[in-house]
């Protein structure tokens, strides 16, 4: 029986849009006080590919993510990931808030944030051993930081602090990855370094969804696009969702025509 | 100053001080750093209604009757504060300091209308407590330690107050992963399955039963200080949280044994003949200790607040 599952799901795997798929997102409802910020939305990530969610301020694109993930109460839908429900697939999925979202004067040093991805392995009281700070170590090394391993994170600039949230889900070694902005408001090194390795994830198979908010770089760095203003605009790879109407239809008037010059551009 | 005079007199009164303090400290370092830090101020007020309705329905100042009371206080002031803030349509902020001055304001007018007079529950008491009178009488001296007939004779208030530091230090102990990593990230910890609705709610609800078990020997003043000051003045030490709160445990027992010796022998050695309240002197010894470390402390300024003006 398990050898027959595990068969099925290394063959779905492969599959462009498998009931296993990645992420699932089924009927999305979220609202806040009367208005709704998510309304009723389908979402199907496919394995192996880097997603972005864009749309204009006020979307709903965080909402969307952070319901999907249990951290909201959506007033409806449901997530499935990897064909399972939430809960029962907690340890492959990797997280990285809105570096805005916490208090970076907290009283906690770089290396504690990226060891704080191994909880699910370390437990309750489970011993940090020198693996663990091994392998948090070497998650600080794939993104750059490791010479602040000491340091507390109230000393770090924007871009350093988002390369440690990056780390922590490195070290949770998941199969798909989730980001909610990951390059607001860092330097050019820090989106070059961080796209870097989201890019290697998605090479040895993983999978990357990220709330994007830079149109111009959509086709440089993501796969696929999911088009979303409250309700969803358009889902589709860059070259096929990625359109000037589709956009156009997400952002309305909020576009600027200067934009849509430079997509022409960008989309050639 | 002997033994003899010491440990019945001294000891038992300086042993709970050192317990409360500790025992609201590790929970406040929490709450200080989740910026709920006046939920300690809020408890120890609208407990009191509840602890003054719990003596006048049973006529005695015993443990579990005034537990349930501060209990029902709590809930009856969340809900009420939720009401404010629904139907008078003000900010949560507002709405708490509504309730929290009127349920203390209740109790007050509660203790002055009763006959409290055959106990020592009065407003003063409410404030300040009665830390001095926690005396062991049936202690010699030092010896008194290993002496079964003396230890059974301890004051309640010190087995009540030791018992509540153990059990808050368990669960600070038990839960510290989740605790510090909830408090820093709150929606990486639902990611990783970790319920933290729940654990901030048993996180309030420890600092309620400290908060409730150490009114009654010390009163709300040294409630509000030691959830507070300790952990703040730790804060500005270190910038690891397991220092931090180490830290706070060293500054929490500084003040409550320097603040009992002040309070006793302060007095009499600036030539005055009684001495003041052990509790009230806690209290400001604690605030002293957040002052000289806001003004000295090694990591004060730093870069995560400072960069932002």
């Amino acid at each position: 029986m398990t050898l027959q599952l595990a068969t099925k799901d290394g063959s779905d795997a492969g599959t462009e849009v498998g009931r296993d798929a990645p992420l699932q997102i089924k009927g999305m409802t979220v609202s806040y006080g009367q208005k709704p910020a998510v309304f009723s939305v389908d979402m199907t990530v496919p394995a192996g590919a880097m997603t972005a969610i864009i749309g204009p301020n006020g979307a709903g694109k965080s909402t969307l993510l952070k319901a999907a993930l249990g951290i909201l109460k959506p007033l409806a839908g449901q997530t499935l990931v990897f064909g399972r429900t939430l809960a029962e697939s907690r340890d492959r999925i990797a997280y990285v808030p809105q570096r805005a979202s916490v208090d970076w004067d907290f009283p906690t040093r770089v290396i504690d944030v990226v060891l704080m991805g191994l909880y699910p392995k370390l437990g309750l009281l489970g011993r940090v051993r020198a693996s663990h700070r091994a392998a948090a170590t070497a998650c600080l090394s794939r993104v750059g930081m490791e010479d602040f391993a000491t340091r507390q994170i109230g000393q770090l600039s924007g871009g350093q602090q988002q390369r440690v949230f990056l780390a922590r889900a490195l070290a949770q070694d998941a199969d798909l990855y989730l980001l909610d902005e990951p390059f607001a408001g860092v330097d050019a090194a820090t989106e070059k370094a961080i796209i870097a390795v989201l890019k290697a994830l998605r090479d040895a198979g993983k999978t990357v969804v990220a709330v994007h908010h830079d149109l111009s770089t959509v086709p440089e760095y993501f796969d696929r696009v999911f088009l979303i203003n409250t309700r969803k605009v358009a889902e589709g790879p860059v070259e096929e969702a990625f359109t000037i109407e589709n956009l156009q239809a997400a952002y309305g008037g909020r576009l600027a025509t200067a934009q849509v010059d430079q997509l022409n551009g960008t989309l050639g | 100053m002997s033994g003899a005079e010491f440990v019945p007199l001294s000891l038992t009164p300086m042993l709970i001080g050192v317990c409360v303090a500790i025992a609201c400290a590790l929970p406040g370092n929490f709450l200080v750093l989740r910026k709920q830090a006046l939920i300690g101020d809020a408890i120890s007020h609208v407990v009191l209604p509840g602890i003054v309705v719990a003596f006048l329905v049973t006529g005695a100042v015993t443990t579990w009757p005034m537990l349930l009371g501060a209990a029902g206080a709590a809930i009856i002031s969340v809900a009420a504060i939720e009401a404010v803030r629904r139907l008078g349509r003000i900010e949560p902020g507002a709405a708490m300091g509504v309730i929290f001055t009127t349920m203390f304001a209740g109790g007050v007018l509660l203790l002055e209308q009763s006959d409290t007079s055959s106990v020592h529950l009065d407003v003063e008491h409410a404030l300040f407590g009665n830390l001095e009178s926690l005396i062991w009488l049936d202690a010699t001296g030092w010896s008194s330690l290993v002496d079964p007939v003396a230890l059974a004779g301890l004051p309640v208030e010190l087995v009540r107050m030791a018992a509540t530091l153990v059990g808050v230090a368990l669960f600070v102990a038990l839960f510290w992963r989740p605790l510090k990593i909830s408090t820093f990230d709150e929606g990486f910890a639902r990611t990783i399955g970790m319920r933290t609705r729940p654990l901030g709610l048993a996180l309030v609800i420890v600092s309620a039963i400290a908060a409730v078990a150490a009114f009654d020997a010390v009163g709300s003043i040294i409630v509000i200080a030691m959830f507070i000051c300790p952990p703040a003045a730790a804060r500005l030490m270190t910038n690891r949280l397991e220092h931090q709160v180490a830290w706070s445990v060293v500054f929490a027992t500084l003040a409550a044994v320097t603040g009992y010796v002040l309070a006793g022998y302060g007095p009499l050695w600036i030539g005055y003949v009684s001495s003041v309240s052990a509790a009230g002197m806690i209290a400001t010894v604690s605030g002293v200790i957040l002052a000289v470390a806001a003004l000295t402390g090694p990591h004060r300024l730093r870069g995560g607040a400072a960069k932002e003006i």
